[in-house]
């Protein structure tokens, strides 16, 4: 083996110890500049009409994304309503029934596929089967896409969450004659909420700033979202549009809109960190 | 008679969420199938030669995804010869470096730059780090690297070059933190065997952390390199969207992805909408097949890390 001077170990180590902390402050300063940089250009454009009133024509001041903020969320909710159930029997499923089975194994790696599926392909998918069937883009499709997208991602995180829950819980149940699904639904269920809670709130985190599958899905409306079956203003699909447009006022809306997403996105995150990150110190 | 109503129920319950699992497989094979179902027109009339044309011109009715999947492949592997690299040094410090507090809250900071929406980097790198790109960071790399290909052409800012790096700062929280996760896993008795004979933090690192691990951060790369290659919108914001290669990673390119989101509400003729479900068949199968590269390299390596210990 050859021998190398102490000197010269100390020194390569200390080289790489402020190289990876270097690294490390580079990260952050990153995040810090991407995070100044919406705050400080959305700021901006955040006011009372940015709040209550629509978007106005180019050329003319004030104007807001009202229509856009309703629509998000409405086409959130709508996904968190088709997705989420059908998240959460898959979840039950592999954890309750499935467990190691070959069956279970074919779902869980349907659901790391899907996860992993670019979310505009998403987008295309339900393109053709919702948009081009009934000839008009909807709300109702994007709030498909969005479920789709949020759907593996419940899946999982609940499994995780109901296996965390102790077996003697379950079988203590049985043995007091309860049904399986009351079991399930009472008293699994119940211990574990908060997981379940914090996989839901992170699913929705995750499709809350999703642009890609509502493009040619929800794709965006100037006007109030009326029904889910027209066309419907969102608040991503309009960061897209205005930033690409020439005017100053649109790029302006964009950057408030840029803000209050991703406010609320980092908000919900954080806050869903900090549950489990308090759960587990208790 | 009450307990056999609830008897009665339990299969119901099993059959009623076994329905939501299946519905997963079922939407997987259905995404494939309309895929290919709506590509049919494309196929039929390019065949093979559509992966390999770079002709890409609606007005012909002439389609080649050569440019789209050639921006696709760039500037994935631009973003991961950042990323990679990067991840590593970040994991060493957060694992072996950092005190417990300030390795949590760099490790969370990290964490973050994951949950900030893909649109988001599109508006800061196109209002804010493309044009820092063309005033500084492209001169000085053209200045140092006379007579490369690669770095040449006007500094304009967006291109394939400025696409990798925002793609590498978006995958380099998915990374770090399977590679923390991995590094955190060597048992410490290894390492402080190590450091008992005299190695320095570098010396345990190289040496039994990292050869411990390697399996593992290769899984994690795999998982960055699926991100990353269907990543939309930041790309699209950034790329510059041209239907040319060029060997210059300053010049406009486009993405499979970018050319989806830019070109799919326009697409007015059967052919042109076939060409493009036919881009999104393309990338679906890459992103797949890369999933179950992973998922086999992940299972090996956790089969492979149980039976040592």
């Amino acid at each position: 083996m050859k021998t190398r001077s102490l000197t010269l170990r100390r020194n390569t180590d200390r080289l790489v110890s402020l190289i990876s902390a270097t690294a490390a402050l580079f990260g952050i300063a990153m995040l810090a500049w991407i995070l100044g940089t919406v705050i400080l250009k959305g700021i901006d454009a955040i006011n009372w009409e940015f709040f209550t009133e629509l978007p106005a024509p180019p050329g003319m001041a004030g104007g807001g994304l009202a229509n856009a903020i309703v629509g998000t969320l409405g086409i959130t909710a709508m996904a968190v309503l088709l997705g989420v159930p059908v998240g959460l029997a898959a979840g039950v499923w592999l954890a309750e029934f499935g467990q190691q089975s070959k069956r279970a194994e074919a779902i869980r790696f349907a659901c790391n596929l899907l996860m992993g599926t670019p979310s505009i392909i998403i987008g295309i998918f339900v393109y053709i089967l919702l948009v081009l069937t009934t000839g008009s883009f909807s709300g109702f499709a994007g709030a498909v896409a969005l479920a789709i997208i949020m759907l593996p991602v419940v899946a999982r995180t609940t499994e995780d969450m109901l296996i965390l829950v102790p077996g003697a819980l379950r079988e203590a149940a049985l043995a007091l004659g309860v049904p399986r699904w009351k079991t399930t639904l009472d008293i699994v269920f119940r211990a574990a909420s908060t997981g379940l809670l914090t996989g839901i709130l992170l699913a929705i985190a995750r499709v809350g700033g999703e642009t890609a599958p509502l493009l040619f899905t929800a794709l965006n409306s100037p006007y109030w979202p009326e029904s889910p079956n027209a066309p419907t203003a969102n608040l991503t699909v309009t960061i897209f549009n205005y930033a690409m447009s020439p005017y100053d006022d649109w790029q302006t809306l964009a950057w408030g809109a840029s803000l209050l997403i991703t406010v609320s996105i980092l908000g919900t995150t954080i806050f869903t960190r900090g549950i489990l990150w308090y759960r587990s110190k208790s | 008679m009450l307990r056999r109503t609830h008897l009665s129920l339990d299969p119901a319950f099993r059959w009623l969420t076994l329905t939501g699992g299946l519905f997963v497989l079922a939407l997987i094979i259905a995404i494939f199938l309309t895929l290919v179902e709506g590509s049919l027109p494309a196929l039929k009339e390019f065949g093979f030669s559509f992966l390999f044309s770079q002709n890409w011109n609606p007005v012909t009715e002439q389609y080649g995804a050569l440019s789209s999947i050639y921006g696709t492949l760039a500037s994935t592997f631009i973003a991961m010869l950042i990323a990679v690299p990067l991840s590593l040094v970040i994991a060493l410090f957060l694992v072996e470096l950092a005190p417990p507090q300030v390795s949590r809250i760099v490790g969370g900071a990290i964490e973050l730059l994951a949950a900030i929406p893909s649109i988001i980097y599109g508006m800061w790198g196109l209002f804010v780090f493309a044009p820092f790109m063309a005033d500084h960071f492209q001169p000085l790399l053209a200045g140092m690297t006379p007579g490369l290909p690669f770095f040449t052409g006007p500094p304009m800012g967006i291109g394939l070059l400025s696409a990798g790096i925002i793609l590498a700062l978006m995958i380099l929280p998915f990374i770090t933190s399977v590679t923390r996760d991995v590094f955190a896993m060597v048992p410490a008795v290894v390492k402080e065997s190590a450091y008992g004979m005299g190695s320095t933090t570098w010396e345990v690192m190289r040496k039994v952390t990292l050869p411990y691990g390697i399996q593992g951060v290769v899984g994690a790369c795999f998982l960055g390199l699926g991100r990353a290659i269907g990543e939309t919108m930041a790309v699209t914001f950034v790329i510059g969207n041209r239907h040319e290669i060029s060997a210059s990673l300053f010049s406009a390119a486009n993405s499979i992805a970018s050319t989806l989101a830019n070109e799919f509400t326009e697409a007015d003729s059967d052919l042109y909408l076939a060409a493009l479900v036919e881009l999104g068949l393309v990338l679906f199968g890459v992103s797949v097949l890369l999933q179950i590269a992973a998922q086999w390299w992940l299972r090996r390596t956790a089969k492979r890390m149980g039976a040592s210990r």
